[in-house]
């Protein structure tokens, strides 16, 4: 137990600490902390424009429309797999498998596959008379692309999905049918109610995950500016690419931190992240008590 | 209730189901595989074709043309040389073996315990791990790159290992929701037995608990595995420590758009968990259902 807490102590509580007093710094790792009391905080509200572009992108993109559509494919693909009786694990493992797919090899493979000129899928495209988009080339198709690469590796969620809704006793089906209820209101009145539970912990979970957004988009974005410069060196420059439209919250708290240097800034970002996640997973778990199901007396 | 009996009954039951209704079932059932069918096409896709593209000639992997012609097996053999592909999975697997042994041997004496044993502060410690299962480690990771840099250990891949030997927040989480479902009963016959609780934990508990140490250390090994963002910070200018996902993520970088070696790269780098999802499976499925357990 010791261990641990000394551990805990080192790796966990102190930095919390020292990131709440850093972030009223300027900091640059040279010269010692300087207090600038809520300098930072002011500049990233009112000056920083980059903020609330990685706010907007982070907000919107990640969480208000990723983790829905991820939710919702991952529930579809378990009803579905749910419903056969043959092949069933042949399905879920298929499904998964994308899951596995380490981020930097699936975003790496999605750029080329998406890649504009000669990538398959444009090509196929072409093929039925469909002019293919840019995809990571294009501000306005990069973030789209990275919600399709989420979107390939929903596995996790599927196979949490899969066991729940298999769990769901067929008691529940059977005096639902003798109620006269079809298929889809089965799946609305049965179904939905009795894991809902699950699905808020992968809501949650997703939100998270949505707020930490980081990898894929600084792959895509490095690999896909190397592609169109064709100079390829993947540096901070890149960060966002093209024009900031994969610049995510955690994107630019690297770009201050670890490429520029800004550790006093970095901390006051992630302070905002800390408080931000922290609301973000009370209020779904305090609303949750409204509409999920509870088993038992609980 | 004799065999007489449901073998009159079966053919009854059969027959009181109508054709009509018989039909639309099967339809149900070809309209459910025929989705599944479409979706596992579009899910194996990027995978075809990324094996694909690892075939080609460079030419052929900048033209738009989707089967490889001729086949090139040397694409496998030709990454190895323009990259240090063996000094990155080495690197790798120093992180990820040291990572796994020590969040192991940290973790399972502090699940098991939060799980099994009463002290003061039990429920608080519980809540300090749940918040540090939530919280997205960009919120400490800058004071505790001073502190690396304060001990000079920047560069190597100290700082992302040694973490994980004072226990892992997620580990001990899963860990303890398994320990939970241990009975006392075997604890108690130990206990009666003279063993001290150290004893109880090596020997009982890690043995009945074997399915959810193999889901733990799965799950360590993968995440170790895939990790991007802590490599980047502390060996990213450091190439010699590059670990694969750092290297492979530069890789496009070192040889100027070759879509077919990179490809190639990109296949061997998923190789090696794709085959151990394979020969582990029982115990990958388990434990992804075992973390949405608790709803």
């Amino acid at each position: 137990m010791s261990p641990w807490i000394v551990g805990f102590s080192v790796f966990f509580g102190y930095p919390l600490v020292m990131s709440g007093y850093l972030s009223f710094t300027h900091y640059d790792l040279l010269s010692p902390p300087r207090w600038v009391g809520l300098a930072n905080y002011r500049y990233m509200f009112n000056v920083d424009p980059q903020f609330w572009t990685s706010v907007k992108n982070t907000v919107i993109w990640m969480v208000a429309i990723a983790v829905p559509l991820q939710v919702l494919f991952a529930f579809g693909i378990a009803v579905f797999v749910a419903r056969i009786k043959t092949g069933a694990g042949f399905f879920r493992t298929i499904f998964y498998l994308p899951a596995l797919a380490p981020p930097v090899a699936a975003t790496l493979g999605f750029v080329y596959i998406l890649n504009p000129a000669t990538g398959p899928v444009n090509t196929i495209l072409g093929h039925v008379g469909i002019q293919g988009p840019l995809w990571f080339q294009d501000p306005s198709w990069s973030k789209p692309s990275l919600i399709l690469l989420g979107l390939w590796g929903i596995g996790n969620t599927m196979v949490i999905f899969l066991a729940s809704v298999l769990d769901v006793p067929q008691h529940l089906y059977e005096s639902a049918e003798l109620d006269g209820a079809g298929p889809l209101q089965r799946l609305f009145w049965v179904t939905l109610p009795t894991i809902s539970p699950v699905i808020l912990f992968a809501v949650v979970l997703g939100v998270i995950q949505g707020l930490q957004y980081f990898t894929q988009a600084y792959v895509a974005a490095g690999v896909a500016a190397g592609q169109a410069s064709q100079a390829a060196d993947v540096t901070s420059v890149n960060l966002g690419y093209p024009l900031d439209s994969t610049l995510f919250y955690p994107v630019l708290l690297y770009e201050h931190g670890f490429s520029e240097f800004q550790m006093g800034y970095a901390s006051a970002l992630a302070m905002l992240l800390l408080i931000v996640s922290f609301a973000v997973t009370l209020v779904i778990v305090l609303n949750s008590r409204k509409w999920v199901h509870q088993a038992g007396s609980r | 209730m004799t065999a007489s009996a449901t073998t009159a009954a079966a053919p009854l039951v059969r027959r009181r189901v109508p054709a009509q209704v018989r039909r639309r079932r099967l339809l149900a059932a070809v309209a459910n595989h025929c989705v599944l069918i479409a979706a596992a096409i579009a899910f194996l896709a990027p995978f075809v074709f990324i094996a694909l593209t690892a075939l080609m000639s460079n030419d052929q992997a900048l033209s738009s043309h989707l089967w490889p012609h001729p086949v090139r097996l040397r694409n496998f053999i030709d990454v190895f040389s323009k990259a240090p592909l063996l000094r990155w999975t080495f690197n790798t697997m120093v992180y990820s073996v040291l990572a796994t042994i020590g969040m192991l041997v940290s973790s399972v004496p502090v699940a098991y315990a939060l799980a099994r044993l009463r002290w003061r502060g039990r429920t608080l410690a519980f809540m300090v791990v749940l918040v540090a299962l939530m919280l997205p480690q960009q919120v400490t990771v800058v004071p505790l790159y001073v502190m690396w840099a304060k001990l000079h250990l920047v560069g190597t891949l100290w700082p992302v290992i040694i973490p994980n030997w004072f226990g892992d927040a997620f580990s001990i989480f899963l860990l303890r929701q398994f320990f939970l479902t241990i009975p006392e009963e075997y604890l108690d016959a130990a206990r009666v037995d003279g063993c001290g609780e150290l004893r109880i934990l090596v020997t009982v508990v890690t043995r009945l608990a074997k399915p959810a140490l193999a889901a733990v250390a799965l799950f360590s090994f993968l995440y170790t595995f895939n990790d991007f963002f802590l490599p980047l910070l502390y060996v990213g200018e450091s190439s010699h420590n590059w670990v694969l996902s750092i290297g492979l993520a530069q890789f496009r970088s070192f040889h100027q758009v070759q879509w077919n070696l990179t490809m190639a790269a990109t296949l061997l780098v998923m190789a090696p968990v794709i085959i151990l999802f394979f020969l582990a499976q029982r115990a990958f499925v388990e434990g992804v259902t075992l973390t949405g357990v608790k709803g």
